[in-house]
């Protein structure tokens, strides 16, 4: 045995960072994902956007309606891709993966928020799609790098967040057929709770409530922020990651506080 | 007088009314190849899943390699090695790489890595494999490897719940084989769960037979045979104290997870 003594935040970050590049490996051995996944955010732009914008029921002030869903669109397919993620940790348990991981000396969080960043990297793609589509549309983007930088980190920490939700979800679930479940009533309402696709402006009072406890509000926010050429911040980018970080956080340590249910 | 390394006190375990270990008293010697007898719902798998720390005791307790696991839970996990019953590797991964991914949660020192690494693969004579996806092995191979890595960083104790269901006789003792000389070479406890008795009777040093979450028996082999008189065999042992036993422990799911994992083996 070598127990050699190391700080446990050296540790908890050690293992973050294995945990999430073993995750990673498992990715290059399947790629069809990849592209299964860049259909969704293409139906979205291409059939409703183009409908929406060509009618002009939205109003969007003075940015267009395809740019203004663009970043909402990101938004939502990483929603989608990353709230499906409890189903991996499902899988993983009925194998007994989950368990050998438990006894093992890893903290718990480095379990749970390596998954995550895992999740987040994998998100990545999403991010490749949606500004071709946009080019495509003659979305007007920034593409300055610090504005690309905020928007990678973005779409990295929104996917940790939702993925991070999800395997709170599967730590009290435990079987896939009710994760399914869950995960379809969960990402309809996040989904049009939030600023997406309309403008806060246009809910009525009760909904705009909710969106404002909605983090993907957030999330679009900073990604409008970031990714359009002119596009103003409604509740300010400090704001927008504030509201990420402190909800991430808090999911992570929640996980980890759950997550050695799955092994009972 | 041999070192303890698990030392179980009172152990019980409660889900609801129903009472899966029921004050479990039993030490077991470093060194010593234990094997943990009983018929489904004896509460075989619930006394390891407390012993690796996966599931906290109603009440009692237990010390593995010296730390508690209800208080000193991250001793015993660097302490341990576990075998779970499912297929605990990642058929995504190749055999190497799920060997590194332990090598590296249990800070196995950086230089030492490669070598550990290697020298596991020999050992469990996977090397010609090490590259390969794990979802292309076999059975007995997928076996090895999880017993490969969960040995890497030379545990104390080594947990195994039924590390031979599912495999085929010549996997069987090719498993075994294995097993028997990591206890000779590194001088590893094992402490396993079956329900074969031939293994058993082979492998074992001592034997504890469970019964409705109480032990029943404990001793070698030889010890227990002689108990019920001459002439006896261990199945005998077995029916004697457990034969009564209604099946009454394992539901749907554990049923289904266990043939699941016998087909995904074999």
């Amino acid at each position: 045995m070598t127990a050699t003594f190391i700080h446990p935040l050296t540790s908890f970050v050690e293992k973050t960072f294995v945990i999430t590049e073993f995750e990673l490996r498992k990715l290059r051995h399947d790629f069809t994902e990849l592209v299964t996944r860049a259909l969704q955010p293409a139906l979205w732009l291409l059939i409703f956007g183009q409908v929406f914008a060509r009618n002009g029921a939205m109003h969007t002030g003075n940015i267009p309606y395809l740019d203004f869903i663009a970043p909402g669109i990101l938004a939502q397919s990483v929603l989608f891709v990353a709230i499906f993620y409890g189903i991996n940790v499902i899988w993983e348990r009925d194998l007994g993966i989950v368990q050998k991981f438990l006894a093992s000396p890893t903290p718990r969080a480095a379990l749970v928020l390596g998954k995550g960043f895992s999740a987040g990297i994998r998100t990545l793609s999403q991010g490749v799609i949606v500004y071709g589509l946009s080019l495509l549309l003659g979305v007007k983007l920034n593409w300055s790098p610090l504005a690309l930088l905020n928007v990678l980190v973005i779409i990295i920490l929104a996917a940790t967040l939702f993925s991070t939700f999800s395997l709170v979800i599967a730590c009290f679930v435990k079987t896939r057929e009710r994760f399914m479940g869950v995960g379809q009533v969960l990402t309809m309402p996040l989904f049009f709770a939030s600023n997406a696709i309309y403008p806060t402006d246009m809910m009525p009072g009760w909904l705009k409530m909710v969106s404002h406890l909605n983090p993907l509000t957030y999330v679009v926010d900073a990604l409008r922020t970031c990714m359009l050429a002119d596009s103003t911040s409604t509740f300010g980018l400090s704001f927008d990651y504030l509201v990420i970080l402190v909800t991430t956080t808090v999911l992570v340590l929640v996980g980890a506080r759950l997550y050695p249910r799955l092994a009972t | 007088m041999a070192e303890v390394v698990l030392e179980i006190k009172n152990l019980t375990r409660r889900f609801g009314a129903f009472t899966a270990v029921d004050s479990l008293t039993l030490s077991v010697n470093a060194g010593e190849v234990f094997g943990l007898l009983g018929s489904n719902g004896a509460g075989k798998t619930t006394t390891i899943k407390m012993l690796t720390t996966l599931l906290p005791p109603t009440s009692g307790g237990a010390r593995v390699a010296g730390f508690s696991i209800t208080t000193q839970a991250v001793g015993v996990r660097r302490a341990i090695g576990y075998v779970p019953q499912a297929v605990s590797v990642d058929g995504s991964l190749t055999g190497y790489e799920n060997l590194l991914i332990f090598a590296k949660l249990y800070d196995l020192p950086h230089r030492e890595q490669q070598a550990r690494i290697a020298e596991a693969l020999e050992f469990m004579n996977l090397t010609a494999d090490a590259k390969r996806l794990v979802a292309e092995y076999s059975g007995g191979m997928v076996r090895r490897l999880e017993i490969a890595q969960s040995t890497l960083h030379r545990p104390k104790v080594l947990f195994l719940d039924e590390p031979t269901v599912g495999l085929d006789p010549i996997a069987r003792d090719a498993v075994w084989k294995h097993l028997v000389d990591m206890r000779a070479n590194y001088g590893t406890t094992l402490f396993f769960t079956t329900h074969y008795l031939e293994e058993a009777e082979s492998h074992c040093d001592r034997i504890a037979i469970m019964h409705l979450g109480k032990l029943d028996a404990l001793g070698t082999c030889q010890e227990l045979e002689a108990s019920l008189g001459p002439g006896h065999t261990l199945n005998d042992v077995f029916v004697h104290y457990a034969g009564s036993a209604l099946d009454t422990g394992n539901n749907f799911r554990a049923v289904s997870a266990e043939r699941a994992t016998a087909e995904r083996l074999g």
